[in-house]
């Protein structure tokens, strides 16, 4: 054989047409067919048609109509991508870690506690110290579902689901510690951190009132450290090849328990940074269940972002855009922000089933354009 | 290389042995050292109401004796495991074991009070039910090899419609719908993992956030504003004759409501469909080998759909219990992972409907026990107490418990040629 | 009862199964399918028995036209197949498998197993089959196992039975007893179809053969007019030589040896009870033996999958009992695992990907803690064009390639670093003849360059083939011993070893 048949060989595929239907049509169609749903829901509800599309419109008022909706938009999508990149990294090493919930409550907590016990340091070291501390805790308590699936074979939906539930007791049991509650207050509230542990305000100069803070810088790295350590390192080889195969995985040699584990912690680093990143961006102290259900919307988003970094961004930035917007179309429209949640739901019902969005909308596809591969 | 072969071990179980009496051990130490009650206390339980149709006399134990006497057969099972290793007796060593530490949990805490087991009892039956009919959900879909994690979703679904429907038509009538509802979770979930091959898992998170969004919506956006809506009759208890007035079991299973009641008769029925007709003998097929039970003309799709829907029946019944058969109200998210925990209780129980129940019993018990104990005044911050059953749940997957098989196509789709 | 296919043509998707197949069944026969693997005997017998509907051409029963809409139609059309892989449900009974879409029912559904039992008790007296009705399937070895499947076919009075590759499992005698059983099923009317691929058996117990090749009917004839050789080449479209060339035998020292090795399976009962082997480099070590008597556990225990209960690993003078899976890639040892598709590659791979899955970490292929994907991308191609894999580039996903490329991936993968001893679980399965071929060759070269290699195989004549010594395996044990170099080895009397009966 010659050179050029080499080189043939070494020739990458081009992106076919089943590729682009799988990322941005079927995508396309689940959001679409998931907002006429929301609008079938909220005209059931007795909402009439004029405020459904005055809803709508606030949605998208909110999330990206004036620079202050798209800090909120920003603001609230940096936590989720975060968290969502954990989940990713989890789903690619076979691991179904519902727990981001509670590792966001656990690193959310460690950070606030480190921030405000250490007021004297300055900026440039509370404030890594703090996020750092959040990533290591949410690091352990997801190693604690690892172990277990590790040590006992226990499955990881249920321990993490276990797991959550006693992060929030664990959080309200934290709250009126005498050390960690706020001084003067019967209700649980922490204490605040010091201006030196937060994320600094990026929009400040132009209206203090722009909430958008230094976390989507973390955001962006965390892309890029996640992209490499999944596609470019040996620990990512190994993470993806126990996710696909982790008979295969052991026969290659590959250390299948300390991978579990280690997959875990990755991920419950991401998701305790996460936490840090809303406590020492946007609350500046910790409030029973402050995740406000990060943790879960996360899932959304790692498995519409098809457990890809770049699709997590924009996965995370579509959520978050959702959620700001929520918020317009409930002060405008009045319909419940609820509404939101039962939207994204419906987009990862169509994204995780592929066929079903080919029934639905069977013109948006060339017949027969792909079989589904094989069951795993 | 000796000349005598040496003696054939079993490492696995003898690693069992070892974990298990190191537990047993420890909690020896736990039970002599923390529970160790000062002075000369005596903790009361009351076994019956002086109402009773048999009333029995207190039950008093001298708390010192009784908690020095436990931490002694804990040491004595403990350390039997540890040097003996890989006995038989190794699950029932940990349940006896088990079931001494929590009794000298409950004398510590009630030294110096009285305490009525009886209503204890009541009270781990009732919150038994919704985790029984989980997990009896659970057993229905797995044994046809579809993973439930949507259990949760459809409790939640069976509560909120009960307290819709409820409150408009009734008791009756919110308990039909609760049940049609959770019929029609279970439909979408098959169609969904069967019809569409979507991956099990993330079908049933993504009915659990679908039914979580829905439920909160419309109680935000209407129940708010029509109070009326959700403002259904309860189920109150009713006797059974005779058999009510039998102590301690009476009060138990038989002074209870249609919940309790449905629940016991459904884990009977489920039993013998599963494991005595022709459906059953089917279905089981299908979890186990669906393509053998293809190629023997048994329509594998069929069977799934069909047993997920009753699946889905089974869990709606069970959310009616958190609205019709406790509060009358639904509230968001109340069912608190109830759902999860009837899956907990379904490997705990190997996938039979009795084991299934009698599991739910262990965490009725440890939800029961935390919500009496804040009566009690123990030391226990009270967050800890509300642990128990998730520790407990945790406990039992990692298969401290003993372990089981599950069916063998559990999880896996099932695609046709 | 007769049938015959008319014009069967079979498609999935653009891929052609089967091509214009006419087929004549009659009652009192056995039909001889013979076919290499993936040649579409299945796929046909698969449209007989209403699993798959054909795409055109039509099934004829007595000379009239039936259509089957699933299993249930041609089982009550009175036909039943045999599977390859068993259709068993492991945790049932055998009378629950007998029954089972067929049962009997009384008041509320309840299932009535006592009168299939009787039922099940009257077929084995009829053909001597001797199975327990109570038994659990799952405790019954393969030759028993594949008679409940032959009383479930009769169960439901079929009386066209088709035997899908039914000696692939069982010892040469229980071959001998299987044909006995042939033999009285159609001394009794019951039209057969026995499938296969090996010539030898179909030339024994076929009244009538067909030859079945890329989804045509290639040659039909009688046995008595034709010869092995000619069946060779109808099914493989062209001659086939059956000899294998090695270089003369010339052993070096003990490579590896195991020392009282006693392995435990995931149930804790004994798989290899203190066993004794060796192998020397430039040998080829052939392990016979039935499925399930612990082969499977040899070949994880030796490369590190499965930890040894007793005993030790002795590799190259050095103790390897407690060594890691890597450790021992490093140390040279390759591994062909029994079954590639799950175990020995990640078909949602690429090719590039599957050809380091167990080198990626080594200097060759790495920077620090990253992949140099490049280099990989580049050695890949290499590899793809020395072994001869067909794939359009090394970014293919090896989930789409051939069984036999994929084989050749892993055996590309495994003999391309530096290798001492080959360990190869079943390394043809379900492979072409081409690809069988080719693998053999390689096995054979890896032994001619002085490396040591040890296969585990269940075709018996594989082992015979390329083997310089066969150990016979049974319940964990070696039973018998032969060397290949010293003159023929009678294969009744492996076969008698592989049952046991020399232990």
């Amino acid at each position: 054989m010659t050179d050029t048949s080499m080189n043939d060989l070494m020739k990458a595929k081009m992106i076919g047409r089943s590729e682009i239907e799988d990322l941005i049509i079927v995508p396309l169609f689940a959001i679409v067919a998931a907002l006429i749903l929301g609008a079938l829901t909220m005209l059931a509800t007795n909402v009439d048609l004029a405020t459904i599309g005055l809803s709508y419109v606030a949605l998208l008022k909110g999330s990206v109509g004036s620079l202050s909706a798209i800090s909120e938009t920003l603001t609230a999508a940096a936590p989720l991508i975060l968290a969502g990149l954990g989940l990713a990294l989890g789903f690619r090493a076979g691991l179904f870690n519902i727990g981001a919930e509670g590792q966001v409550l656990m690193g959310g907590m460690a950070a606030v506690i480190t921030g405000f016990t250490f007021t004297d340091l300055p900026a440039a070291i509370l404030m890594p110290m703090s996020l750092l501390a959040g990533a290591l805790v949410g690091a352990l308590y997801a190693s604690i579902a690892g172990w277990l699936r590790v040590a006992t074979g226990a499955h990881e939906v249920i321990s993490t689901i276990m797991l959550n539930l006693i992060a929030y007791r664990l959080l309200d049991y934290m709250l009126r510690l005498p050390f960690i509650q706020k001084e003067g207050r019967a209700d649980p509230i922490s204490k605040s951190v010091p201006d030196a542990a937060e994320l600094p305000r990026l929009l400040a100069f132009i209206d203090p009132n722009l909430r958008v803070h230094a976390g989507i810088f973390l955001v962006l790295v965390a892309v890029a450290v996640v992209y490499w350590l999944l596609f470019r390192s040996k620990l990512g080889f190994e993470f993806r090849a126990s996710g696909e195969n982790p008979q295969a995985a052991r026969y290659a040699g590959m250390r299948s328990g300390l991978i579990i584990v280690l997959a875990m912690a990755s991920a419950g680093a991401l998701a305790g940074l996460a936490g840090a990143n809303q406590v020492l961006g946007v609350l500046g102290r910790a409030t029973p269940g402050f995740s406000a259900g990060i943790g879960f919307d996360a899932i959304a988003v790692a498995l519409l972002g098809r457990s890809h970094p770049i699709g997590v961004l924009f996965a995370g930035l579509l959520f978050g855009a959702l959620e700001a917007g929520g918020r317009q179309m409930q002060v405008d429209a009045g319909v419940s922000i609820d509404l939101i949640g039962i939207i994204q739901a419906l987009i990862i019902v169509f994204i995780a089933a592929p066929l079903l969005v080919r029934a639905v909308f069977p013109w948006g596809f060339r017949k027969g354009s792909r079989q589904t591969e094989g069951g795993q | 290389m000796t000349a005598v072969p040496a003696p054939r071990i079993e490492p696995g179980k003898t690693r069992h042995a070892r974990i298990t009496g190191g537990i047993l051990i420890g909690l020896a130490i736990l039970t002599a050292v923390v529970f160790a009650p000062d002075g000369t206390g005596i903790a009361t339980f009351r076994l019956s109401r002086p109402t009773d149709a048999l009333v029995l006399p207190n039950l008093v134990v001298p708390a010192v004796p009784f908690i020095y006497a436990a931490a002694a057969v804990l040491a004595f099972l403990g350390a039997r495991q540890f040097l003996r290793g890989g006995t038989r007796w190794t699950s029932l060593s940990m349940g006896i074991g088990l079931a001494v530490a929590v009794a000298a949990f409950l004398v510590w805490a009630t030294t110096g009070k009285a305490f009525s087991l009886t209503g204890m009892l009541q009270a781990t039956m009732v919150r038994a039910v919704p985790i029984a009919l989980g997990g009896l959900a659970g057993v229905l879909s797995e044994r046809v090899a579809v993973v439930n994690i949507a259990i949760e979703g459809m409790l939640l679904a069976g509560a909120f419609t009960g307290a819709l429907v409820g409150s408009l038509l009734g008791g009756m009538g919110g308990l039909a719908a609760a049940v049609a509802i959770g019929g029609l979770f279970g439909f979408i979930l098959a169609a969904l993992v069967v019809t569409y091959r979507m991956d099990q898992i993330i079908a049933g998170v993504v009915i659990n956030l679908l039914v979580l969004g829905l439920t909160s919506y419309v109680s935000s956006q209407v129940f708010q504003e029509y109070r009326y809506l959700n403002n259904a009759p309860v189920f109150r208890a009713v006797k059974v004759p005779l058999l009510g007035d039998i102590p301690i079991l009476g009060p138990m299973f038989f002074q209870q409501n249609i919940f309790v009641y449905g629940a016991l008769i459904m884990v009977g029925v489920a039993t013998y469909y599963l494991f005595h007709t022709r459906m059953g003998l089917r279905a089981r097929a299908v979890g186990e080998h669906p393509r053998a039970a293809d190629t023997l003309g048994i329509n594998v799709y069929r069977t799934r759909y069909i047993n997920v829907t009753l699946a889905g029946m089974v869990a709606g019944f069970g959310g009616a219990w958190f609205t019709l058969g406790s509060v009358g109200r639904f509230d968001e998210g109340m069912t608190g992972g109830r759902g999860y925990i009837g899956l907990a209780a379904m490997i705990f129980g190997r996938w039979h409907p009795v084991g299934a129940l009698a599991a739910a019993l262990v965490f009725g018990f440890a939800d029961s026990l935390q919500q009496k104990l804040a009566l009690l005044q123990t030391p226990i911050p009270s967050e800890f107490l509300a642990m128990a059953p998730y520790v407990a749940t945790i406990i039992v997957v990692a298969g401290l418990v003993g372990r089981a098989r599950p069916p063998a196509a559990d999880g896996k789709p099932y695609v046709k040629e | 009862m007769d049938i015959e296919l008319r014009g069967i043509t079979k498609r999935f998707g653009p891929v052609t199964a089967n091509e214009d197949v006419n087929l004549s069944i009659r009652s009192g026969e056995v039909l001889g399918l013979l076919g290499e693997n993936g040649a579409g005997k299945s796929t046909l017998m698969n449209v007989l028995c209403g699993l798959y509907s054909p795409t055109d051409g039509e099934i004829l029963i007595d000379g009239v036209p039936a259509t089957f809409d699933g299993p249930g139609d041609a089982i009550r059309a009175g036909i039943g197949m045999v599977h390859q892989h068993f259709m068993l449900v492991p945790v049932f009974t055998v009378t629950e498998n007998v029954v089972l879409g067929v049962e009997r029912t009384g008041r509320f559904d309840h299932l009535d197993l006592a009168t299939a039992r009787a039922q099940v008790h009257a077929i084995n007296d009829q053909y001597g089959l001797h199975v327990d009705p109570d038994a659990l399937v799952e405790n019954l070895p393969v030759g028993v196992q594949q008679r409940v499947e032959i009383i479930k076919v009769l169960f439901r009075s079929a009386d066209v039975l088709i035997l899908d590759e039914p000696t692939a499992v069982l010892t040469p005698q229980e071959v001998d007893d299987f044909f006995q059983i042939i033999k009285a099923l159609r001394d009794a009317g019951k039209a057969l179809v026995f499938i296969t691929h090996k010539l030898n058996e179909i030339l024994e117990i076929a009244d009538r053969i067909s030859v079945i090749r890329n989804g045509r009917i290639v040659g039909e004839g009688l046995p008595k007019d034709l010869t092995r050789p000619q069946l060779a080449e109808m099914m493989v479209g062209r001659p086939v030589s059956f000899d294998v060339v090695k270089k003369p035998f010339a052993p070096g020292g003990t490579l590896l040896e195991t020392r009282d090795l006693t392995v435990l399976r995931d149930t804790d009962e004994i798989a290899i009870d203190h066993l004794n082997l060796t192998v020397r480099s430039g040998e080829i070590v052939g392990i016979a033996g039935v499925q399930g008597n612990g082969q499977s556990a040899l070949i994880e225990v030796l490369t590190g999958l499965r930890r040894a209960t007793e005993g030790q690993v002795m590799f190259d003078g050095q103790d390897i009992t407690r060594t890691s899976v890597r450790e021992r890639h490093r140390l040279g040892i390759a591994h062909i695992p029994e079954d590639r598709q799950t175990v020995g590659l990640i078909k949602n791979f690429t090719v590039a990907e599957n050809m380091v899955l167990d080198t990626y970490y080594d200097a060759r292929f790495s920077r620090g803690p990253r992949v140099d994907w490049a280099q990989v991308n580049k050695v890949s191609a290499g590899f793809v064009r020395d072994f001869d894999i067909r794939t359009p580039s090394v970014f293919q996903a090896a989930g789409h390639l051939s069984g036999g490329n994929q084989q050749k991936l892993v055996v590309a993968r495994e003999l391309s670093r530096e290798t001492k001893l080959l360990i190869a679980g079943q390394p043809t399965r379900g492979l072409d003849v081409g690809s069988i071929e080719y693998i053999h060759k390689r096995l054979i070269a890896a032994r001619d360059e002085g490396d040591g290699v040890l296969i585990v195989s269940s075709e018996l004549d594989e082992i015979m083939a390329l083997s310089d010594r066969i150990l016979v395996m049974f319940k964990g044990r070696i039973v018998a011993e032969y060397d290949a170099n010293a003159g023929p080895v009678d294969k009744s009397a492996i076969g008698l070893a592989m049952a046991g009966a020399a232990a």
